[in-house]
């Protein structure tokens, strides 16, 4: 079903119709400024953003657009025709992007700026200890360009020896790691893959949904998705934008911003924090 | 044989009072249960399209947004457009959908609104038997054209989605009784393309107690009217039975020859009922009057014979009984005899005088007195039977309605007349109160005696007019009976009756042709 390969779907982007194409980005024009979202994180928080998109205009002194997008691909094409300047994507787009952005800041998360992947299953399903437990399953990915909601349980399974097309009976995406804790929560899947700092952003503001999971496994750390710019975005915007980010912790406004995102602030970050991702992936054949 | 049909005669034998309301019941019974059975199915079927039309707006808009959802192979976003259409459910509406599935080619789930229920690519025949009967249904609305289920990135699709209208493709399943929901289909395609099969299970342990409901309401309706109705029934049918049941009682009666029966049976209306209650009692009173006059025919004719034998037997001792006085006289006249054969004679002739009398009482003879009836005769009576009446203290209310003479024997009328008052006289105590009127009518004068006295017992009655009987002691009872002759040889009529306290003895003569 799902078997088809990375390299098919990139493939893929150049050959998608575009729509409002045209609606030339402003971007570093110094009248707009554009910044992407993916869900790789909680990303129905609205009133957050809203307040967010509020203080980056404050801060910047020039009007700011949130954009979101319901897959990542779709945040990635925003990037490629350079309708946004700025995007929060995983850290897998990212590398794919490397050409094309700038690293502009890596969040901290719970003082570090890295993550993982989990394993969830029902809370209930107490038989299944580890991935190797769900084969023959339905299981749930949150999107085909997330590390942590898809590359990766991919990658466990096949340092398992099993090959992830047919180890599991069905898999299925669902867009977003909130959306993998639900289907795996109502039992459409038996498993799913998330996102650490989405399950445990989660289960601190809707602990309900989380309680009725389990994480049966946690992959080792990776770099944190990271905020990238696009590489035409000008060095002067590029610094602002980064330093406003930087400094949020510093005033109480910010700081306040960046509690409510469940993160402890950011740093600029190094493009070495995602080489084990990149070895991973060298070593699946897919770099 | 024959007794199951005299006991099933027997149902029919039953009295009127109960045939005409059990009837009537049981048509009003059938009726209403015809009528309430009439509204549950319409009800049923109105239930059964309500839930159609439900079924079909919402599979006829699902079917439009799963299809690319499904033909994406975005088992996500399939569930997210099911489970919307489930959670915007109201929860006051009845027809609530139940779960919603989408079953491939092969009669597996593809995505279902309750994936713990029915897990993705379960088999409809590993879920029960109300799902495993609704695999061959859906494999042969999923048999034709079956679309390439196609991967949300396969940039190689060629497909189109030119049929946006749709055909109104929303079938329902076969409802099986004995099956806890309702289930409808509708192919997912878009022109010749179709990705799957929807199915939509509406809960009957919603449906049936809102059917039940309205059984429920039907039948206290109908509980109600036939509450009503069946009063009303019962109540006329006894009225309209009373009647016939009382003629018919009445008829036995006198089919037994009883004619005491009361004769004024009532019944208020002119319907043929009313005209049968006429003709009853129009016979009732004709049987009364001809078996009345067959006892005064037979009293007549004994009275006739026994006349005719005592003035018979009259005769013929009268003729010598003259002989017999006649010698005496001789004797007496011509010979001394010794005074103790004078003494045997005289005794001897006194004998014979009684019996002269009786024998001239007997032979009444009315026919050979010349002078007619006037006032004075009846001036005469009153004179002579004052006396009498004076004695006793009694009232005599005398009232003579004739002034000149009539065409009647005025010795016949006399001794009528005396022997009827003295009659009247001696039945009537002291102080009470005697009446005569005389009344000269058109061709005949009646004459009525009256007198307080205990009305004559009814065996004595039958014999009033007979020689030799006697209502009182002391009587030789010949009086009324001279007075029946006496009417009888005036071709007259004499009628005896008793009430309030009253003996009337009503003559009428015919007056003598001129």
């Amino acid at each position: 079903m799902s078997n088809i390969s990375r390299r098919h779907v990139l493939s893929a982007l150049g050959g998608l119709a575009l729509t409002g194409s045209m609606r030339q980005a402003l971007s570093a024009s110094g009248t707009q400024v554009r910044v992407g979202f993916t869900p790789a994180f909680v990303l129905n928080q609205y009133a957050l953003l809203a307040d967010w998109r509020e203080y980056m205009e404050q801060r910047l002194g020039v009007s700011v657009e949130f954009v979101q997008r319901d897959s990542y691909q779709e945040t990635m094409d925003l990037i490629r025709l350079k309708q946004i300047d700025f995007a929060w994507v995983c850290d897998y787009p990212y590398l794919y992007l490397r050409n094309m952005v700038r690293l502009l800041a890596v969040p901290l998360y719970k003082g570090q700026p890295y993550y993982r992947s989990f394993i969830i299953v029902a809370s209930g399903n107490s038989a299944v200890r580890s991935l190797g437990d769900l084969k023959n399953t339905v299981f749930a990915y949150a999107d085909p360009l997330s590390n942590s909601g898809y590359f990766v349980p991919r990658f466990r399974l096949h340092q398992l020896g099993e090959d992830p097309r047919t180890f599991f009976h069905k898999t299925f995406f669902t867009w977003s790691h909130k959306n993998v804790i639900e289907a795996v929560a109502i039992g459409m899947a038996q498993g799913g893959a998330v996102d650490s700092f989405v399950w445990e952003t989660l289960n601190l503001i809707e602990p309900k949904l989380t309680r009725v999971t389990r994480i049966v496994e946690r992959s080792p750390e990776f770099g944190f998705p990271p905020f990238v710019a696009h590489h035409e975005v000008a060095p002067q915007l590029f610094s602002r934008v980064q330093n406003i980010l930087l400094a949020m912790p510093q005033d109480p406004q910010g700081a306040s911003l960046v509690k409510r995102l469940n993160l402890d602030g950011f740093i600029k970050g190094n493009a070495r924090l995602y080489d084990s991702l990149t070895r991973m992936m060298r070593a699946f054949g897919e770099g | 044989m024959v007794r199951d049909e005299s006991e099933t005669m027997y149902l029919f034998n039953i009295s009127l009072r109960y045939k005409l309301p059990l009837w009537g019941g049981f048509l009003v019974v059938v009726s209403v249960l015809a009528v309430s059975t009439a509204l549950l199915v319409k009800a049923y079927d109105d239930l059964q399209r309500d839930v159609h039309v439900g079924a079909e707006v919402t599979a006829s808009t699902l079917c439009r947004t799963l299809f690319p959802a499904l033909l994406h192979n975005d088992d996500w976003r399939a569930f997210e457009q099911i489970n919307a259409v489930m959670a915007s459910q109201s929860p006051g509406n009845p027809m609530r959908l139940e779960a919603i599935f989408v079953t491939d080619g092969e009669g597996r789930i593809v995505v279902s609104s309750d994936p713990l229920k029915f897990p993705m690519l379960a088999r409809l025949d590993t879920l029960g038997r109300d799902y495993a009967r609704l695999a061959a249904p859906l494999a042969r609305m999923a048999g034709d054209k079956p679309a390439r289920r196609l991967d949300f990135a396969d940039k190689n699709a060629n497909y189109s989605i030119v049929d946006s209208k749709q055909a109104n493709e929303t079938n329902q399943l076969p409802d099986f009784t004995d099956a806890k929901s309702l289930f409808f289909a509708q192919p997912i395609r878009q022109g010749s393309a179709q990705v799957g099969v929807l199915v939509l299970s509406y809960s009957k342990d919603v449906f049936w107690p809102r059917f039940r409901n309205l059984a429920l309401q039907g039948s206290l309706i109908g509980a109600l009217t036939l509450a009503v109705l069946l009063p009303i029934n019962w109540y006329w049918g006894r009225r309209m039975a009373e009647p016939l049941v009382n003629l018919a009682r009445r008829m036995g009666v006198v089919a037994q020859g009883d004619q005491d029966g009361q004769t004024n049976v009532t019944y208020p209306y002119r319907d043929e009922i009313g005209q049968l209650f006429d003709a009853y009692n129009a016979m009732v009173l004709e049987m009364r009057e001809k078996a009345k006059l067959e006892q005064e025919l037979l009293q007549a004719k004994r009275l006739t014979a026994i006349g005719r034998l005592a003035s018979g037997i009259a005769h013929e001792v009268n003729n010598p009984l003259g002989g017999m006085l006649m010698a005496l006289d001789t004797l007496k006249t011509r010979g001394e005899l010794p005074a103790h054969a004078n003494k045997t004679l005289n005794m001897l002739e006194r004998g014979l005088r009684q019996i002269e009398e009786i024998v001239a009482a007997l032979l009444v003879q009315t026919k050979d007195q010349g002078r007619h009836l006037k006032q004075d005769d009846l001036e005469d009576i009153r004179t002579l039977i004052q006396p009498q009446v004076l004695a006793k203290s009694q009232k005599l209310n005398w009232v003579v309605n004739f002034s000149e003479e009539v065409r009647l024997p005025a010795a016949a009328c006399r001794q009528l007349l005396i022997n009827l008052l003295l009659n009247a006289v001696q039945a009537t105590a002291e102080k009470g109160r005697i009446g005569l009127a005389v009344d000269l009518e058109k061709d005949g004068l009646r004459l009525v005696v009256v007198n307080e006295a205990a009305p004559i017992p009814k065996e004595f009655m039958d014999q009033l007019f007979e020689p030799f009987v006697s209502g009182r002691e002391g009587g030789h009872g010949l009086g009324l009976w001279v007075t029946y002759q006496i009417v009888k040889q005036l071709v007259g009529q004499i009628n005896v009756s008793c009430d309030n306290g009253e003996v009337r003895f009503d003559v009428w003569l015919p007056l003598e042709k001129q």
